[in-house]
């Protein structure tokens, strides 16, 4: 198992370095502008342009950039610095991450409980009306884009534009630092949209795997030993039933972590995902990079975890 | 019949599914008995119903929609007319059951202990320690060696035997009065399949439960059922002691049965009668008598006539549903045990051949 492990870390080091090498080619190759005339601004002379080249490295060859870069990354942990603001790229990730961290993780649970609720009592009742009009609003969710759904939401619910308001809107995020209460606040509908598509999908998923669970013979001997419903389906069926959903979760936390700039610029909230987006605009190739990178990670964790975690949850599986 | 009340009577038991192609009549009124600490083997091929009418014993087919009529009186309370709470403390408690498949009937994300764990607090409110301690010596009780430590296994580590033994443990966990057995020797290894009967043999003269085995195989049943009911078509055709339907069965669906197991000790010129044809659709079952269609004696009437589980003349434990007379039915079964096929041994009685 610890073979496995390790084994499973030292390529998701290549898997980053790989990520690292097609980004930088990516950037070059299709320049949406030239980091050094951007930050040089309205001093446009081809002299102070050049000087600025070569103080951002960008004079050197590609092969030479990236070396630095991926020496700085594993030897310094240095992510480099902003062409734009020359902050740290490292210090902008870490003062970013407790936004997107909230946001995800917040959500995740939310879709985690709604979607398995909802698919336990569609698979209970599996052609009732309940269990269509579940469905049918689950096919609903999963079909709509999130930041039309934030936007819908925002509209309807937001405490400054809302039809009803009664949630705080977009740009309302505070940490969870400074006010517990108002952060909960901010982030209740931007919650509801990140969670809404994955709660769907989990719940069809949920219904369709406990239906079948709910058939096999073990179900049937747990009901013959005369315990009860509540504990047969539960325990029994939802223990099996539930295994899909744990393959899915680390990678759709790992996934929305390095994604959330929808939901994240819809709401303004300052996490990841708004940085890059913000970075992209401005050319700012390092942020660009370290937050790929932080994303990458986030997935390559995430897997490894499922992986381990499925082998923790079924008896049956060993890695070696 | 004895005088005394019997453990469980099953009287006129029906069981139907409503299915997109129709009502399927899994079960066509049956009746049954068994006495304490008694083995009744319950015998029939794939699509007899007997195992829809075990399951329907505690309840099991509730679930899947099945409509049920008629009476399965347990001690006195009749099963069909309980609540599901009320079947729920006998389930398990009172009647256990133990079925075909042991690898698909354990839990496979759990250990063997904690199952067995389960069983135990399901009906008795005692500690888990106590629970394990209990669980530890089920398992010793039906022989898998060093308990204490196969406990804490999860069913992929068992043999199928084992497994077996384990699913064994499991149903007598709180000491039942009736042991219900569903094809319990199918899936195992012939030499497994020994073990496990002669295992339920002494279970059941140290526990003294009574026991329904459900088979396809009369061999499974021969050495360990006291009485044997024959189904077909989801009805009874024969029921009597197991000496009774060995030595002189009356049935022709029984006497294809008993002749299509190859036996060692006969020549070996001696050939296989099989039963010709499938099980009938149990949805639009075949008119008159339901074997009519497969029974090599069958005369033109049979197709109208639907016959009626009768007495046997002379043999008041012995009832047959058969609409040849007692006397040609012995005189059948004579020569097919002398080894002539069923052409002869009709040609030999004069019975016309007359199949419909």
């Amino acid at each position: 198992m610890s073979r496995y492990i390790i084994r499973r870390l030292l390529w998701g080091v290549v898997l980053l370095i790989i990520v690292l090498a097609l980004l930088f080619v990516m950037f070059r190759v299709l320049p949406t502008a030239d980091p050094a005339k951007l930050r040089a601004g309205r001093l446009q002379s081809p002299k102070i342009i050049a000087e600025i080249r070569h103080n951002l490295g960008l004079d050197k060859s590609l092969l030479a950039q990236f070396w630095v870069y991926v020496k700085n990354l594993f030897l310094h942990f240095d992510l480099g610095y902003s062409y734009y603001s020359n902050a740290p790229v490292k210090e902008l990730i870490f003062n970013r991450l407790p936004a997107t961290l909230s946001l995800v993780l917040g959500g995740a649970i939310v879709w985690v409980v709604t979607g398995v609720g909802v698919g336990i009592v569609s698979a209970r009742r599996a052609g009732s009306r309940l269990d269509r009009a579940s469905m049918g609003t689950a096919l609903v969710l999963v079909s709509a884009p999130e930041y039309w759904l934030g936007l819908i939401a925002l509209y309807v619910f937001a405490s400054d534009i809302g039809q009803v308001r009664i949630f705080p809107g977009a740009g309302s995020y505070i940490g969870l630092a400074s006010d517990p209460v108002k952060w909960f606040e901010s982030l209740i509908l931007p919650w509801l949209v990140v969670a809404s598509g994955t709660a769907a999908i989990y719940a069809r998923l949920i219904r369709g795997s406990l239906i079948e669970t709910m058939g096999e013979d073990y179900i049937r001997t747990a009901r013959a030993k005369g315990l009860s419903e509540r504990r047969v389906v539960l325990r029994h069926g939802l223990r099996s039933a539930i295994n899909p959903i744990v393959t899915v979760l680390g990678l759709d936390i790992g996934v929305l972590l390095g994604s959330s700039v929808l939901v994240e610029t819809v709401f303004n909230i300052p996490g990841i995902g708004r940085l890059n987006y913000v970075a992209i605009t401005h050319a700012d190739f390092p942020i660009v990079q370290g937050t790929v990178l932080v994303a990458a990670l986030f997935i390559i964790v995430a897997n490894i975890i499922v992986d381990i975690a499925y082998a923790f949850r079924d008896p049956r599986v060993r890695y070696s | 019949m004895s005088a005394q009340e019997p453990l469980l009577r099953v009287e006129d038991l029906r069981v139907e599914f409503s299915t997109e192609d129709g009502i399927v009549h899994a079960v066509d009124g049956i009746s049954y008995e068994v006495q304490r600490g008694r083995t009744l083997g319950i015998v029939g091929e794939s699509g007899s119903g007997k195992t829809v009418a075990s399951l329907t014993t505690l309840g099991l087919t509730r679930t899947q929609g099945a409509r049920v009529s008629g009476q399965i009186l347990f001690e006195g309370r009749d099963l069909v007319a309980l609540s599901d709470a009320e079947l729920r403390a006998i389930r398990g408690n009172d009647i256990a059951m133990v079925f075909q498949d042991p690898l698909s009937s354990l839990h496979p994300f759990f250990k063997v202990g904690v199952q067995l764990i389960e069983a135990v607090r399901a009906h008795q409110d005692v500690s888990k320690q106590l629970a394990r301690a209990r669980a530890i010596e089920l398992l010793g009780l039906v022989g898998i060696p060093d308990p204490s430590r196969r406990v804490d296994d999860y069913p992929h580590e068992f043999s199928g035997g084992m497994r077996q033994r384990a699913m064994i443990a499991m149903a007598l966990a709180n000491e039942p009065k009736l042991l219900i057995a569903d094809e319990p020797t199918t899936a195992l290894d012939v030499t497994v399949q020994a073990q496990i009967l002669e295992l339920m043999e002494q279970l059941q003269r140290e526990l003294g439960m009574a026991i329904v085995i459900i088979t396809h195989d009369l061999g499974v049943v021969a050495g360990l059922a006291d009485d044997i009911a024959v189904m077909y078509a989801g009805r009874i055709v024969e029921t009597t002691s197991a000496e009774l339907l060995f030595s002189k069965p009356q049935h022709p669906y029984t006497w294809g049965l008993l002749k299509s197991i190859p036996r060692l000790e006969g020549s070996r010129d001696e050939a296989l009668v099989p039963i010709s044809g499938a099980p009938p659709s149990l949805i639009n079952p075949p008119s008159g008598c339901h074997f009519h269609p497969r029974c090599p004696y069958a005369q033109p009437d049979h197709a109208r006539i639907d016959p009626r589980l009768e007495p046997v003349p002379d043999e008041p434990d012995h009832h047959v549903a058969c609409l040849l007379e007692a006397d040609v039915r012995r005189r059948i079964w004579g020569e097919l045990r002398a080894g002539r096929t069923p052409e002869e041994a009709m040609a030999v009685v004069g019975l016309p051949e007359a199949r419909p």
